[in-house]
């Protein structure tokens, strides 16, 4: 493993499993508190679309993606909030018609699409250097935005209603949290691909919680689990010579149920003693 | 004292799936005002609180609070939901809790300073939870949850409270503490207070309300000879107990 650090490939799988953890361990610590994995699911799958339609027009599939997913976000959110339709309704037909336009998409562009089979499943070898700088980009949107809405997107997640009253927008703080999450979908892509996104939004998330009470600390718990996982996951799917993005989810998975394991037991001799801070 | 409008509600009618669940509600409650508001499960009482709070837009009527619509006059109201319907697992401590309260005077982009955080311990005092500030919230036993959401409304120095059920997950020993606790606050603010639990209602408020879609105001806890013919006119054996609950307004 040491001597493959030498290429340059290595080095930009590095790079971009650290990015993408970044993004999911912020950003899924709000799906999982504020509950929106099915939601997000949606806008992951719905994607597909855009990869699609960035064939067709012959552009950077990413960007494609990007573009789409930002404006399902915004259509799935408003359809939820002011319609009456169902919202998990509403998920299931977006996910679908996504992928469906993603595959007319697909098929009416000239050609044969080669690298279609990464962006269902991602290969992290493969990231090319403009997808990195997007990449890199979209997590500094990410965390700025986090940062500056701290308390806002803490309310939203905890009490809607309460917020709502307090004067906080969440309306627009909703959009604007599916958004998120839609440029994590695409920072996550090139890594773990479309299908298998949902894991990483959700398994370092999920594996925080069990350790701490504070969000911050459950986001900063979240990217570091979520480096371990991209990297370990490489460097087994290279020693292996398995498919990267599926191993990482592997990886990730076991350690979530073995984290499990580790916090009864710790719970059974200690107490509940995860740590809470205040602001 | 003067007493000033803090809500004004003129024909006030709600319909869920063309169903009305509010009908011509009209109601004013003053800035002295300890209003009760009784009805049973399912007779508006929640859908009110909405609508006072701009979160339910009427159909039909009008709403002002503090004269302005309840968008932009809700800053100046307390709310205490029905609570125990959050996420009892959620990554958030007592004091990022009462900070919340805090919002309608620091806004968005905004950090708090040391005023804030003087005025949520104040409040955590005013509801002895001080000590308590870095505990996670569900951590906390029904009573104590009760007490910090009032915390969290009174941060915001509200004019108006508005309660939601707020016994509803309380000890009866913790109830009597929790009306005495509102009976100190009613010096500064006007409090509406909805409940399905008569008895204990009237014992504290100075007016009541049934509310079963139609709204039946009794002013004073006193209901006289002929509000009590009008207020048979609200169907009362709807309201939990026959005609117990008047009978119990009576005594007082």
């Amino acid at each position: 493993m040491l001597d493959a650090l030498q290429y340059q490939f290595m080095q930009n799988a590095l790079l971009a499993g650290l990015l993408a953890a970044v993004a999911c361990g912020i950003v899924g610590v709000y799906v999982v508190v504020k509950k929106i994995v099915f939601i997000s699911g949606g806008i992951a799958h719905a994607s597909f679309g855009g990869i699609g339609l960035g064939y067709l027009l012959g552009i950077n599939p990413v960007l494609g993606a990007m573009v789409f997913t930002i404006a399902s976000s915004l259509g799935i959110g408003l359809v939820t909030r002011r319609t009456r339709l169902p919202e998990d309704t509403a998920i299931g037909i977006l996910w679908a018609m996504g992928m469906a336009l993603g595959i007319i998409f697909i098929g009416l562009s000239p050609g044969y699409a080669p690298d279609l089979f990464s962006y269902l499943f991602g290969n992290i070898l493969t990231v090319p250097f403009f997808d990195l700088m997007l990449m890199l980009l979209l997590d500094v949107v990410i965390i700025v935005l986090v940062v500056f809405l701290y308390k806002e997107f803490l309310y939203l997640s905890f009490d809607e209603e309460f917020s709502t009253v307090s004067g906080v927008p969440t309306e627009s703080l909703y959009l604007l949290l599916l958004c998120l999450v839609a440029l994590t979908v695409v920072v996550l892509i090139r890594v773990v691909g479309i299908i298998l996104v949902i894991a990483l939004l959700t398994i370092p998330a999920a594996l925080a919680r069990q350790f701490t009470y504070s969000l911050k600390k459950m986001m900063l718990l979240a990217i570091s689990a979520g480096a371990v996982f991209t990297f370990s996951g490489l460097w087994i799917s290279y020693v292996l010579n398995l498919a990267s993005g599926a191993t990482i989810i592997l990886v990730s998975g076991t350690a979530l149920f073995f984290s499990f394991g580790v916090n009864k037991l710790r719970r059974r001799t200690r107490g509940d003693n995860r740590t809470v801070t205040t602001a | 004292m003067t007493t000033k409008e803090m809500v004004r509600l003129e024909n006030v009618w709600v319909y869920n799936d063309g169903i009305p669940v509010l009908e011509g509600i009209n109601l004013s409650i003053e800035s002295n005002d300890f209003l009760g508001i009784i009805g049973p499960n399912g007779g508006g009482k929640t859908t009110l609180l909405k609508v006072i709070l701009g979160l339910i837009k009427p159909d039909r009527g009008k709403v002002t609070v503090l004269g302005m619509p309840p968008e932009r006059g809700r800053k100046h109201i307390g709310y205490i939901s029905q609570f125990n319907l959050f996420d009892h697992d959620f990554p958030i401590s007592v004091f990022e809790v009462v900070l919340m309260g805090r919002y309608n005077k620091s806004g968005l982009f905004r950090r708090y300073h040391e005023e804030d955080r003087k005025a949520a311990i104040n409040a955590l005092k005013t509801v002895d939870m001080l000590g308590y500030q870095d505990r996670q919230v569900g951590k906390l036993s029904g009573g104590e949850q009760q007490r910090l959401f009032i915390a969290r409304a009174l941060v915001t120095n509200p004019r108006l409270l508005l309660l939601d059920e707020p016994t509803a997950s309380i000890d009866p020993n913790m109830q009597a503490e929790f009306y005495e606790l509102l009976d100190r606050l009613k010096e500064n603010m006007a409090i509406v207070l909805v409940s399905h639990d008569i008895s204990a209602v009237s014992i504290y408020v100075s007016e009541i309300a049934c509310l079963n879609h139609q709204l039946f105001y009794h002013g004073s806890k006193e209901v006289s000879a002929e509000e009590l013919e009008k207020a048979y006119n609200c169907p009362i054996q709807l309201i939990a107990h026959g005609t117990v609950p008047h009978r119990v307004l009576r005594e007082h």
